[in-house]
């Protein structure tokens, strides 16, 4: 008998567009995804929380902003509080970071363009749990894109953020937007949230051009999965 | 009561906006230093004790309208309507 596929939720807000590629690639890798409308205050039983691409509540005021004033939002942030799994990509990492579940912010890209394109980007650790199946040191292809990618923490924070190894996912080569120490990804002190601006949901076929995004949704499913069966 | 929120780019914050406006300026023959974007909200908040509106204004500003790790802003009250 296959193990069961453990649900994962992905969090829909006005304005998200990658919620389905999301999904899909979450159940190609074994998972069951469910799609959570904003608006629900509860979430379902899940291992997992992914918050998706796009421009939830068209990026009005600051990109996330708004969003992280959703129902949904409310009882993520105490999913995240209680150890729960959350990964945000993209828009998904803007309104973590709004919502204070990841420091920093996300600003206009320091070109002002749009940027869509594969990037290459270094692995920090691969002791958080997202990237469990990648070496540290790896290079991952995955593609941006996005006009506020440019991350941006002060000094201070900048500093707690290396001392407590929070910073995951640098990119190598030319930065596509500006962000401060080439950061890509961050996870909160605990872990068990992060929030990266390249789409790994848009590489998990080769056919695609990379299948590296697997390596780090894959992990989400596996920790997804251990977390269901912990708690049955 | 009327209450006008003036939110900025913290200074020494990069701010691609301001750098093109700056650069556009210039193209037109102006003699410019530096020009930075920020962002300008009118209210209309409820009440007309100006100390109360202003701390209801800067509850605004904390938990929405500025974020204070890039952004500093500015209160002003207008006359009571």
């Amino acid at each position: 008998m296959t193990e069961p596929a453990p649900r994962i939720a992905v969090v829909v807000f006005p304005g998200s567009n990658d919620d389905r590629d999301a999904a899909l690639a979450l159940e190609t890798l074994g998972a069951e995804p469910v799609l959570h409308w904003h608006a629900e205050p509860e979430l379902p039983a899940v291992g997992a929380v992914v918050l998706p691409g796009g421009f939830s509540y068209g990026d009005y005021l600051r990109a996330g902003a708004i969003a992280r004033f959703s129902p949904a939002m409310q009882a993520v942030a105490e999913y995240a509080t209680n150890g729960g799994y959350v990964l945000g990509i993209c828009n998904g990492f803007q309104v973590l970071c709004e919502a204070g579940l990841l420091p920093g912010v996300l600003r206009p890209n320091e070109s002002l363009s749009f940027v869509c394109r594969d990037v290459a980007v270094r692995v920090e650790r691969n002791d958080a749990p997202f990237l469990a199946a990648c070496e540290t040191g790896q290079r991952l292809t995955i593609p941006v894109k996005h006009g506020e990618g440019c991350y941006f923490a002060d000094a201070e924070l900048l500093a707690e953020l290396e001392r407590n190894r929070q910073i995951v996912l640098r990119y190598e080569g030319e930065s596509p937007n500006g962000s401060i120490d080439d950061i890509a990804g961050v996870v909160n002190a605990d872990g068990n949230v992060m929030g990266l601006m390249p789409h790994p949901e848009h590489a998990v076929d080769p056919l695609l051009g990379s299948s590296d995004g697997a390596l780090i949704l894959q992990a989400l499913v596996e920790r997804a999965r251990e977390r269901l069966l912990a708690a049955a | 009561m009327k209450a006008t929120v003036l939110v900025r780019p913290k200074p020494g914050i990069l701010d691609p906006q301001g750098k093109a406006v700056e650069d556009s300026l210039r193209h037109l023959g102006f003699k410019v230093d530096e020009a930075r974007v920020g962002r300008l909200l009118d209210l209309e908040v409820e009440g007309t004790d100006p100390e109360a509106a202003r701390a209801q204004v800067e509850r605004m500003c904390a938990e929405l309208l500025a974020n204070p790790l890039i952004e500093s802003y500015e209160i002003e009250l207008g006359e009571t309507t």
